[in-house]
């Protein structure tokens, strides 16, 4: 087992994320994060899908989804020659005393304060997984409020796909 | 001035069919599809055929598709008649069956409001079709109907369903711009499943097999499909290679082929499973190494290299360890085959092969399933194509039953739908009127769907019913003998309806035969053009050896009592 990310694009139709939900479903297999979102041209979607699984269990995924009728191409994300990202909002806690620290942190991982209130702030952070879970260890001692993650999207370096 | 004429949606959709080729329809009315049953109260060219449930049309349309080579159709309304139709779609679709589901839909201003008659079968049957569709847009019709008939063949074979909505049936376009519509070339479809092998790999297994010294081919259903079984013994031929057929195989080559050595598998022939125990290369053509086929993957075939040509990319190390895929049409594979000139030599192989054939031609006294098939295969016309339904007489008929030419057996494999064989024996029969159908059938599964008998009689159907009626539910009764210490639960079925008596109601004639004499009295019935059902009274004890139990290899087979 091992965490890999794959990458799927297809015709931008009404009920593709299903098919492509379903076909871990039948297989019992867990998605640790799925993104899609319109592509270019704007008649594909580009899906990324992440999880922990073995070579066989890939394998047969990507197998089964470049066989769904609106699927266009699939791939494995090769770790070493791939950019990935995700986006997080984190509402902190964050009284008077605090906030100088938090600012201070966030300016550190590059993230941004996006809302202030009173007793709360709102902090985007980008990156990859690892870079956020170690922001979000670090901050949980100031009282995380919510977080909410896009989960990863990618991209090959270079000019292929 | 000249008036414009239009088309209403319903009519779109029998006039797409009729010029995709399409012949014979099987189906049953409902709400969400009057306005297409108002279509064919006046359209020329497409017959429709009533079945009395829509599984029933369902599995008429498959057996229509597997004996005819080309793709059934079936029509059913929106909720029940759509649910309905879902054990023939999966049916068809483990059994790669070009399929084409048209089902009504609710008008899409009541979609997702739980209206009458209303069902996601898009939803319900996105992981059994190849591919399903909405219509949603009146505009869009005759672009879905042809890209999804084209679908049901391109690639591997597959069922497909088309939902379309009531008011979209009902809505019109003009004849102009149908004919605009419908002239766009489906080119999405033509360019999907593009994978092929190379010449490269043509010669390494031109290499593979040179160089092998007991080569096996394992014929599956891929050869049907392809129209690839010329060609395969074509090359069976030259290099006099031994070959065994999977249960969706049979006939591709005929049962008296030079080499041939039957089903194997579970049931399979001890010296079929032998021949790819023993093998040092196996060539499969078109099939999928299902657990059915291979029992324990570590060890099928364990000595041998596994050439594996499959159209579905997909199928290559799903279940086995593959060392040479080619992907690819088998009729293409075989001929580049053909072409690169192998020059290779198996007769001594073949004839060692052929040694561990035992004798197994005579009929024996008793009447019974196995005595039965045997018979019929003897006296039945070259050309007769066979249908079952599931259980031990399916696999008695794959084991004992000599068949000839392909296209010729028509039974539900991956699937193992009971309740197939009676509608897929009608189906069968309407897609080739003049060759003789028989219907090899359980007591149980003929129950299962026993409502079809009426279609043989309203369309003066020829088909031959055979129901091996051994009072039980044999193939679960031997399990339960075999794995469960004899507790046979729940299958003994010692409270049947009088079959013969059914077959009358149904304005068929029924006969009853208690021996072997007596079956042998009604060979004139069995070759004439009507309707019949049989009776035939067997035994309930016999089970079906030999067989290798569930995940076990070739040397775990019990071979009998």
């Amino acid at each position: 087992m091992k965490y890999r990310e794959i990458l799927i694009i297809m015709n931008n139709k009404p009920g593709v994320l299903s098919k492509i939900s379903g076909l871990f479903q039948k297989r019992g297999i867990n998605i640790e994060t799925i993104t899609a979102g319109e592509s270019y041209p704007a008649d594909l979607v580009r899906m990324t899908v992440c999880g922990n699984w073995d070579e066989y269990t890939v394998h047969q995924i990507m197998a089964q989804a470049e066989k769904l009728f609106d699927v266009r191409f699939v791939k494995e994300f090769d770790d070493k020659k791939s950019v990935d990202r995700e986006l997080a909002l984190i509402k902190l806690k964050a009284d008077d005393s605090r906030r100088a620290e938090i600012m201070q942190v966030t300016t550190i991982y590059r993230g941004n304060i996006v809302d202030v209130g009173r007793e709360s702030l709102i902090i985007e952070i980008t990156g990859g997984k690892d870079k956020i879970a170690g922001f979000l260890d670090y901050v949980e001692t100031f009282g995380i409020l919510e977080v909410a993650r896009t989960g990863v999207t990618s991209m090959t370096r270079g000019s292929e796909m | 001035m000249s008036y414009k004429s239009f088309l209403k949606g319903s009519r779109i959709v029998l006039e797409v069919l009729k010029r995709m080729g399409v012949k014979d329809i099987f189906g049953y009315p409902g709400g969400a599809v009057i306005p297409i049953y108002d279509a064919f109260y006046d359209f020329d060219g497409i017959k429709h055929y009533l079945a009395r449930h829509e599984q029933g049309a369902t599995h008429a349309a498959d057996g229509y598709a597997r004996t005819t080579g080309k793709t059934g159709v079936c029509i059913a309304t929106s909720g029940p008649g759509a649910t309905n139709t879902v054990t023939g779609i999966m049916t068809a679709y483990m059994d790669s069956v070009p399929l084409l589901v048209i089902t009504g839909q609710v008008p899409t201003s009541f979609l997702g409001r739980d209206s009458f008659q209303e069902s996601d079968i898009l939803g319900i049957t996105s992981p059994i079709t190849k591919h399903n569709y909405l219509v949603k847009n009146i505009e869009e019709l005759p672009g879905i109907l042809k890209e999804a008939y084209a679908l049901t063949k391109k690639g591997r074979p597959g069922p497909v369903l088309v939902d379309i909505p009531k008011d979209i049936q009902m809505q019109e376009i003009s004849t102009e711009r149908f004919e605009e519509l419908f002239a766009i070339h489906c080119e999405y479809v033509g360019n999907k499943y593009p994978k092929k092998y190379t010449s490269k790999e043509i010669d390494s297994a031109v290499e593979l097999i040179k160089n092998a010294n007991h080569p096996v081919f394992i014929i599956g259903g891929g050869v049907m499909n392809a129209g690839a079984a010329e060609e395969t013994q074509k090359l069976l031929s030259k290099i006099n290679a031994p070959s065994v057929a999977t249960l969706m195989g049979l006939g591709g080559v005929p049962h008296n082929f030079p080499g041939h050595m039957g089903m194997i598998g579970m049931h399979g022939k001890v010296w079929a499973n032998r021949c790819v125990n023993e093998a040092d290369l196996v060539i499969s053509l078109g099939m999928r190494f299902d657990d059915r086929i291979v029992g324990d993957p570590e060890k099928f075939a364990p000595h041998a290299k596994k050439i594996h040509v499959d159209i579905d990319a997909a199928e290559i190390n799903k279940n086995v360890k593959i060392d040479l895929p080619l992907i690819g049409d088998a009729k293409d594979v075989l001929e580049d085959l053909l072409d690169a000139g192998i020059e290779a030599d198996f007769s001594e192989w073949l004839e060692k092969c052929e040694s561990y054939i035992l004798d197994e031609d005579s009929l024996g006294d008793c009447l019974n399933q196995v005595s039965t098939i045997k018979y019929l295969g003897d006296i039945l016309p070259d050309t007769s194509i066979v249908v079952t339904d599931v259980g031990q007489h399916q696999m008695f008929t794959a084991q004992h039953f000599k068949f000839k030419q392909p296209l010729s057996f028509c039974t539900s494999g991956g699937a193992g739908t009971m309740g197939y064989g009676l509608p897929a024996a009608i189906g069968a029969q309407v897609g080739n009127p003049d060759k003789r159908v028989i219907s090899i059938i359980g007591d149980g599964g003929f129950q299962m769907n026993q409502q079809e008998l009426i279609m043989v009689r309203q369309y003066n159907l020829p088909v031959k019913i055979f129901i091996l009626n051994n009072g039980t539910l044999g193939m679960v009764r031997q399990w339960q003998e075999l794995f469960n210490q004899k507790r046979y639960s729940e299958v003994i079925l010692d409270v049947n309806p009088d079959f013969v008596k059914l077959a009358e109601a149904n304005g068929l004639r029924g006969v009853r035969v208690n021996s072997v004499e007596e079956l042998k009295q009604i060979e004139s019935m069995i070759n004439d053009d009507q309707p019949l059902l049989v009776d035939v009274v067997v035994p309930r004890e016999c089970n079906v050896y030999p067989i290798i139990p569930a995940g076990k290899s070739f040397s775990e087979t019990i071979i009998g009592e």
